[in-house]
């Protein structure tokens, strides 16, 4: 109720929506507006070695900020200090787009961006620290699809991060090559942390809660390059339960609720040493581009390989989830092999596998899913025939791969 | 010429015609074209291209006006281009790319509306632009001036420079961060449409500018020949442009008119429907998606020469599209506009939800017409 009344007050009272001095007909005070021009002079006007600091302050910006020089650091003073809101935003749709190598960005906030929070392009050595990513009204359709998204760009490092509330991914990585992303934290994202046709990636050592998905490792067809080799370890990814709110078509919104980590079409890919607990549908679901929804012959490359190969799963700590299933044909297979009051297996693979490509009935050494985690079990749902098969059966599991190498980056002054 | 005109004459051999001429009135032999190599001039009329001359904006001598087959959409704004070449350097023709211009090119965009009756800020939403010209100028009694846009072909390169014409249409200043222009659309029928026009700030004019992500360099989008293959009204007679350009000097190596690739013209209905929404969506959306532009991490091509499949978003499924899908599976579904991504987001008018991502606070609505009659006429099925 007290909401409610200090809203009519904004609306009665003007200039009430404008602390800090007289609306201009921009949408920003004078003060914002004198802000913003001059941040943006310091973008247009960078060169390498260039420092642009964010002061302390909550900044409102109703403009993308672009950088297209190498070289480039942004830096604020703190997460909590420094904040830079696009709430009122009219061109963008990002908060910062960068097109650079050799950038770094540190020690600041991002807010209510209308698009991706931060989007770097085809970069080169990106280091991101100590950067928040937030949509501060809580999980909503319509807000920005990434909160941190380097796409196409080579070299990455996120750490000490965090995303709130992005309608796609909260930490996205697409369509590059060396990357690690450790001790962040994604909550009230769609996807928590989604490593997307990406060669070689670390994922550790972080926080993944609250999301519909915890972390992801998808491949999606058509794109520049198909990803393989992820390590996904020492995180935790607990009670990734919240009702999917991307909008329909996007690529994750064929995530059920109470999915931990996901590996979708991948390949490559090691799950090790995390705490994987509560996630309602299934701490760890395995699954092809067919279980999508999205697959159909004419707009997808007959190149595309839509089958999860190469995934190694052992030592981590599963509990608890797998009770309450999101979907209907999941819940209905939960009822009828687990009863009401039972839960699935902590892993569930969809069944599909590459039927042109067996050995004896089995899929080739190199490519199989192999599991070491004690007495974790798996459920083969049979997504192939409708669910109507659907086996627990372990056997085909009991195999190891070679474990992949940790991702190195290069060392940055 | 009038007396005061003759007396200003006089005065200019005194020397101190500068201040006199700025007072406009009479028509005067302009200075010639100044190319800055370097360096960010605060006022248009530094350049002296285009300039208030009187109750016209005029176009300096060797500054020659063009237009394109199928221009990009600008929230209704009417434009005058400009091209201006230093003598002796003509740009090399291409088939497909950008002309190969030389050191010290200047293109001039001026961003301008016909009136809209009443307020300054009430413009007309209108195709006509029978009484937007004074000779090969504007004229300045009918129509308002917005912006002026300059690309400039230095020895590093191009770049590109914004300015904002001022109040009293005399003079453009330097924009480097952009504006916000509150304007209103006044339709024939009388009704009206607020919206802010965007004057973009330098890095946004790269944002459609910088065609090649790998170079990283900004180029001129209009000046390639499937463009300006087409006629133009010019003071001594209507010509084709590129034909034109040749016999100014401006242009070698064009190739006999049948072998000179020609967009279509997307109002014109006598053209076929595919190539009019070919046209429309190689200018507006072909710049980032291409395989080699800034969107090319969508796998979605709009260019011209992209073939008519996945690349151009048939059964296409999105990549990071987030809530501009509109709840839709694919990009395009052939023959179900209503199902399709790309009609939904061309008449989005919401930042993280329109396209093109800027360049426009309004819905194109002939535009969108056009591209959903091309999308309900396209044959085939994505069989999900």
């Amino acid at each position: 109720m007290r909401q409610i009344v200090v809203a009519l007050g904004c609306v009665l009272a003007a200039g009430c929506s404008h602390p800090g001095g007289p609306a201009t007909a921009k949408g920003l005070t004078a003060e914002e507006a004198a802000f913003q021009k001059h941040l943006q002079e310091q973008f247009l006007d960078a060169k390498p070695g260039t420092v642009i600091d964010i002061p302390a302050g909550h900044h409102a910006l109703d403009r993308v900020l672009t950088l297209r020089a190498n070289g480039v650091t942004i830096r604020g003073v703190g997460t909590e200090q420094s904040v830079l809101s696009f709430k009122n935003e009219i061109s963008g749709p990002e908060g910062i787009l960068v097109y650079g190598n050799d950038f770094t960005i540190e020690n600041l906030s991002i807010e209510d961006t209308k698009g991706d929070g931060l989007k770097i392009n085809d970069g080169e050595n990106i280091s991101i620290r100590g950067v928040r990513v937030a949509w501060t009204s809580g999980p909503k359709t319509t807000n920005g699809a990434y909160g941190i998204y380097p796409v196409k760009s080579r070299n990455i490092l996120i750490e000490n991060s965090s995303s709130w509330g992005a309608a796609d991914a909260g930490i996205y990585v697409g369509q590059s090559v060396n990357v690690i992303v450790r001790n962040c934290h994604a909550e009230q994202n769609v996807a928590g942390i989604e490593i997307e046709n990406t060669i070689n990636a670390d994922v550790h050592d972080n926080v993944a809660t609250g999301n519909t998905g915890g972390i992801l490792v998808f491949n999606m067809p058509n794109l520049s390059q198909p990803g393989h080799s992820t390590r996904v370890f020492h995180n935790k990814v607990l009670k990734n339960n919240l009702a999917n709110f991307a909008a329909r078509g996007a690529a994750v919104a064929s995530v059920p609720a109470g999915a931990g980590v996901v590996v979708n079409s991948n390949s490559k890919v090691e799950i090790f040493d995390n705490d994987i607990a509560d996630n309602q549908t299934a701490n760890l679901i395995i699954s092809a581009y067919f279980s999508t929804n999205y697959y159909n012959k004419p707009g997808i490359d007959p190149n595309y390989d839509p089958y999860p190969r190469a995934i190694y799963v052992y030592d981590n700590r599963f509990s608890g989830g797998g009770d309450a299933p999101d979907g209907l044909e999941l819940k209905t297979l939960k009822l009828a092999m687990f009863g009401l009051n039972g839960h699935f297996p902590d892993i569930l693979w969809d069944g599909y596998r590459d039927e042109k490509n067996l050995v004896n009935g089995q899929q080739p050494a190199a490519e199989r899913i192999c599991i070491r985690n004690g007495s974790v079990s798996v459920l083969n749902a049979d997504g192939p025939h409708k669910y109507k098969s659907p086996s627990t059966e372990m056997a085909a599991y009991q195999c190891e791969l070679p474990k992949l190498s940790p991702v190195e980056l290069p060392a940055r002054g | 010429m009038s007396p005061a005109c003759r007396v200003r004459r006089l005065i200019r051999v005194a020397g101190v015609a500068l201040v006199l001429a700025a007072l406009g009135g009479c028509a005067r032999t302009p200075q010639p074209v100044h190319y800055f190599a370097e360096g960010r001039p605060e006022h248009l009329s530094d350049w002296h291209v285009v300039f208030r001359d009187g109750e016209r904006l005029a176009l300096n001598e060797r500054v020659v006006p063009y237009d394109l087959n199928t221009p990009l959409f600008s929230d209704y704004a009417h434009k005058l281009r400009t091209l201006y070449l230093p003598r002796g350097t003509p740009a090399r023709y291409d088939g497909s790319r950008t002309f190969d211009f030389p050191v010290g090119t200047i293109i001039t965009k001026t961003f301008y509306y016909p009136q809209g009756g009443g307020a300054a800020t009430s413009v007309a939403r209108t195709y006509d632009q029978s009484r937007d010209f004074a000779g090969e100028g504007l004229d300045l009694a009918n129509v308002r001036l917005i912006e002026t846009r300059i690309l400039v072909r230095r020895a590093q390169g191009w770049e590109a420079l914004p300015y904002v014409w001022n109040a009293a249409q005399t003079d453009a200043e330097l924009a480097r961060t952009g504006d916000e222009v509150a304007l209103e659309l006044v339709a024939q029928d009388g009704t009206r449409e607020a919206f802010t026009y965007v004057v973009p700030n330098e890095n946004q004019c790269a944002g459609c500018h910088v065609t090649d992500l790998k170079s990283k360099a900004i180029a001129p989008i209009g000046l390639k020949a499937r463009h300006l293959n087409r006629d133009y009204a010019y003071a001594g007679g209507a010509e084709n442009e590129l034909a034109h350009l040749e016999k100014l000097g401006y242009l070698t190596g064009l190739p006999a008119p049948a072998e000179v690739p020609r967009n279509a013209n997307w109002r014109d209905t006598r053209e076929p429907l595919e190539a009019r929404a070919r046209a429309y969506l190689d200018v507006n959306c072909g710049h980032c998606h291409s395989p080699t532009g800034p969107a090319d991490t969508t796998a979605l091509s709009f260019d011209v020469g992209s073939p008519v499949d996945r690349h151009l978003g048939l059964c296409k499924p999105p990549v990071a599209a987030g809530r501009g899908t509109g709840d839709h599976l694919f990009d395009i579904v052939p023959g179900h506009p209503d199902d399709s991504i790309l009609p939904f987001r061309m008449a989005s008018r919401e930042p993280g939800v329109m396209m093109p991502e800027q360049g426009r606070g309004t819905v194109h609505r002939e535009g969108l017409e056009l591209i959903r009659e091309w999308i309900a006429a396209l044959p085939g099925e994505c069989g999900v």
